[in-house]
């Protein structure tokens, strides 16, 4: 099953989204901001990132642009979740290099949809 | 596929009140004229991931509250807004509304919603009445999106299903870069595909020679065909993602033109201002109390109470005092401590040299167990070995679970920004509040405990310490008052300092007062430190008038008491016109006590090692009894009141009635020096306190008890609690 990071700095969130994926059968590892995510990313190699936009240390849209860079990053999907539905955010994140986004609040079964959709 | 979110809710009411305070913190830097972006976008942060965490986990009058904050910090991080003194009240005002009703939904109880309305109300109001035209445009456009909770539909000129078509044509020309936005025209067409049935034509035009082929670039494009009854929406969605990576033209088939692609922005209207805005008084500090009611003194008659209790009718007045929408008070506060007192949050650091403790002692244990087997006397220094090991792992493994429970001191010290602001501006005073060794780790049980007492001596600093800012003036002093708050280690213990550059404490006023309340002697001679130590005394306030702030004189012996039921002490130095400064001094611990054991006849008692001063032998001679009133015995320039310890506990002791040979432990409770007489000194030694209310009862004079080495009981001494049974 495919693997999946999950980054956000807000613990209930993460473990709301790692419980839902892993329920669903996804392999989940959390990371707690921009920081921690790049360096399990580059510890491991994920079929996909979710990760949050506005956290310290780095935040979600830096962590998008760094991972494209990195060669084993550049066709991964990688989707922002976020509660700027604004369109000035999303098209930051898309310009940074993401695949798309999921919009807060959703519930499990919009997350594992959105998730079909970039996993098949 | 349906899941319970209440699992997540503990995690979320910890964050979404961590998240307030970091709030509370960057609004009150902020307040101090410190406009540092990050400061902003700190706050922001908060509002941010409550409102995310609360639309998730349904709490939706959470989420609403939040997202008017959220849009006001918005446009304060983007420059839109300028922060003003007002807005920044407003949102601390809504900061504690939102603590309120996160506790309240907490608790399963029923939230305050009229005091909530006003709230959004002021912020809404503050979001309208803005400083700046161009925001009133701004604002709706923002919400309207937002508001929607759905997946990806926000950005859409057209929702509205056009169920007619019987297909749709659709034009899709990646640009060379889709590729690396992670999206793949397989898995759209994929999407496509589950919705009606497709066709696609492949067009290869621009793909370049083999050669010149750049395999990470689209050079394909596309003519796709679906037919089926589709609206167009759906159509919309599976290119949400893709909308500027591509030209793109979808077109009904039945010939209708396609809506434009760009996205229009609704006209938009500002948002209503709510007819409760006219009730939302501003604070205004000038208008005075509602008469306070007398705290209830009956408890601070209970000698021995325990602490938690005490501070409670202090607190009232003040609480009263808050803005015309009032706002957490003390009641509320205490059942946040108590709520959160059921977990813990640990760094894994020290879970992992908890668990690195466990593995060696498991070691150890087997390569004993391997000793016992078979076991030889020429294996004597094997197992000796052993048993040192053990008793240093075991004795690390106490220290790595001892540091699991240490909480830094800023779990208290947070709060005092906002206290100290507060006050401030309520009594017209300008203090800056430095905080010093926020990391400084103690006990979570001390942790909890030390927080009344020290908002006390705060607001003690605040009120009667720290001048009025023309009186700094004219003394030569900086117009704004500094009171620091600094923590750190000392020995086994914590030392918490609070320092003033008030005026200071005037000996004499302190002496006249107590003369005048019936306190002291008047021809007693006092010195600088017995003088201060007049403030301990009950039914003592130096303050000419009673103000609400500090309450009335009833205060600083409950403090004391409460600092002493932690097995610390407070101590005062002050220097008139220079400020004062007050050390609280407490165990690192309350699980585990540094104590002295002594022997009574067959028992053994534990002294905490604070409390003693000093043990000395005395000879009869040196007794001097009072008849009627015990005895006593001169120490240096005291006369120091003898407690036999056999008599209090009725135990037979040794040696009957020669003074000489027992030992006298002369030991320091509330200020008071007492002699306890015991048979003799045993030793020194690390106890693990038990409590004794949790097995028997409370008992007088006694703290608690203890499992000594040999598997007898003893029982810890309580001396503040002997001190006051001697004085009887």
């Amino acid at each position: 099953m495919a693997s999946i990071l999950a980054v956000d700095d807000s613990a209930s969130m993460r473990k709301m989204v790692t419980f839902t994926l892993k329920g669903a059968g996804y392999d989940v590892e959390e990371a707690v901001d921009g920081v921690d995510a790049l360096t399990k990313a580059q510890n491991r190699q994920f079929d996909c990132i979710i990760t949050d936009v506005n956290m310290p240390n780095k935040d979600g849209i830096t962590l998008i642009k760094d991972l494209r860079m990195l060669p084993e990053y550049k066709f991964i999907p990688m989707l922002t979740l976020t509660t700027e539905s604004g369109m000035e955010k999303k098209m930051e994140g898309k310009a940074a290099g993401a695949t798309g986004w999921i919009v807060k609040p959703f519930d499990p079964d919009q997350l594992l949809k959105t998730l079909k959709k970039v996993l098949g | 596929m349906s899941i319970d979110m209440s699992q997540f809710h503990q995690v979320f009411f910890e964050e979404c009140f961590e998240g307030l305070e970091a709030m509370e913190s960057g609004l009150l830097n902020l307040d101090m004229g410190d406009i540092d972006s990050e400061v902003i976008n700190t706050i922001f942060r908060g509002a941010h991931s409550i409102k995310g965490g609360s639309g998730t986990f349904g709490f939706n009058m959470v989420a609403d509250f939040t997202h008017v904050m959220e849009t006001l910090l918005d446009e304060m991080r983007d420059g839109r807004r300028k922060v003003t003194q007002n807005a920044i009240n407003v949102l601390l005002g809504s900061v504690d509304c939102l603590r309120e009703m996160l506790t309240s939904i907490q608790n399963e109880q029923a939230v305050d919603e009229h005091a909530v309305a006003l709230h959004k109300a002021a912020l809404e109001q503050e979001l309208n009445g803005g400083n700046s035209a161009v925001l009133i445009a701004d604002i709706p456009t923002i919400t309207e999106t937002e508001a929607k909770p759905t997946i990806h539909n926000s950005d859409k000129p057209e929702d509205s299903p056009k169920e007619a078509e019987v297909g749709w044509k659709i034009a899709f020309c990646p640009y060379l870069d889709l590729l690396k936005t992670g999206n793949d025209p397989v898995r759209m067409f994929r999407e496509l595909a589950e919705l009606g049935e497709l066709t696609a034509l492949i067009s290869i035009q621009d793909v370049p020679s083999i050669f010149e082929l750049d395999p990470e670039e689209c050079n394909l494009s596309w003519d796709i065909k679906v037919t089926g009854e589709i609206p167009e929406s759906e159509i919309r969605e599976i290119f949400n993602w893709v909308e500027g990576d591509c030209e793109l033209d979808i077109q009904a088939i039945a010939q209708k033109p396609a809506k434009p692609v760009s996205v229009a922005p609704k006209a938009s209207q500002p948002l209503p201002i709510e007819d409760t805005v006219e009730e939302f008084k501003e604070p205004d500090p000038a208008i005075p109390e509602p008469s306070s009611p007398v705290p209830d003194i009956s408890i601070l008659a209970a000698p021995l109470e325990l602490p938690k209790a005490f501070d409670k009718p202090e607190e009232v007045p003040v609480s009263r005092t808050r803005d015309a929408i009032k706002l957490p008070n003390v009641e509320s506060e205490i059942k946040n401590t108590v709520a959160a007192s059921t977990s813990i949050r640990v760094d894994t650091a020290k879970i992992d040299a908890l668990i690195n403790m466990v593995g060696e002692v498991v070691i150890t244990q087997s390569m004993l167990g391997l000793v016992g087997e078979n076991f030889t006397m020429d294996k004597l220094d094997q197992l000796k070995k052993g048993l040192a090991q053990l008793e240093r792992h075991t004795r690390d493994l106490q220290q790595s679970v001892m540091n699991v429970r240490m909480l830094p001191i800023s779990f208290v010290f947070s709060r005092f920004p906002r206290l100290v602001h507060d006050i401030s501006s309520k009594l017209g005073k300008k203090i800056e509040l430095k905080l010093v060794g926020e990391n400084t780790e103690i006990d979570k049980s001390v942790v909890e405990l030390i927080n009344d007492p020290l908002v006390h001596l705060i607001r003690n600093s605040l009120d009667h310490g720290i001048e009025m800012p023309a009186n700094r003036l004219a003394a030569g002093k900086h117009e704004t008052g500094i009171i620091e708050l600094k923590a750190y280690h000392r020995g086994g213990h914590i030392v918490i300092e609070i320092i003033d550059d008030g005026n200071g404490m005037d000996k004499k006023k302190l002496i006249g007062k107590a003369v005048e309340k019936g306190l002291i002697d008047e021809s007693a001679v006092l010195t600088d430190k017995q003088a201060f130590e007049l403030i301990f005394l009950p039914g003592f306030s130096t303050a000419e008038k009673l103000t609400d702030i500090s309450g009335r004189g009833v205060g600083m012996d409950v403090v004391r008491r409460n600092i002493e039921a932690l097995g610390g002490n407070i101590e005062i130095s002050s220097e008139l016109g220079k400020g004062t400064t007050i050390a609280i001094h407490l165990p690192l611990t309350l699980a585990i006590l540094d104590g002295q054991s002594v022997a009574v006849g067959d028992e053994t008692y534990i002294v905490p090692l604070v409390s003693i001063i000093e043990s000395i032998n005395i000879t009869e001679k040196m007794l001097n009894k009072v008849a009627g009133k015990g005895e006593t015995f001169r120490l240096r320039n005291h006369y120091i009141p003898i407690i036999r310890m056999h008599k209090v506990f009725n135990v037979k002791p040794k040696n009957t009635s020669k003074t000489a040979e027992g030992v006298i432990v002369v030991v320091e409770g509330q200020g008071v020096l007492c002699g306890l007489f015991v048979d003799d000194l045993l030793g020194q030694q690390q106890v693990v306190i038990k409590s004794l209310e949790a097995n028997y009862r409370r008992v007088e004079g006694v703290s608690g008890a203890t499992i000594l080495g040999d598997g007898s009981v003893a029982l810890i001494l309580d001396v503040p609690g002997l001190v006051r049974f001697s004085s009887r």
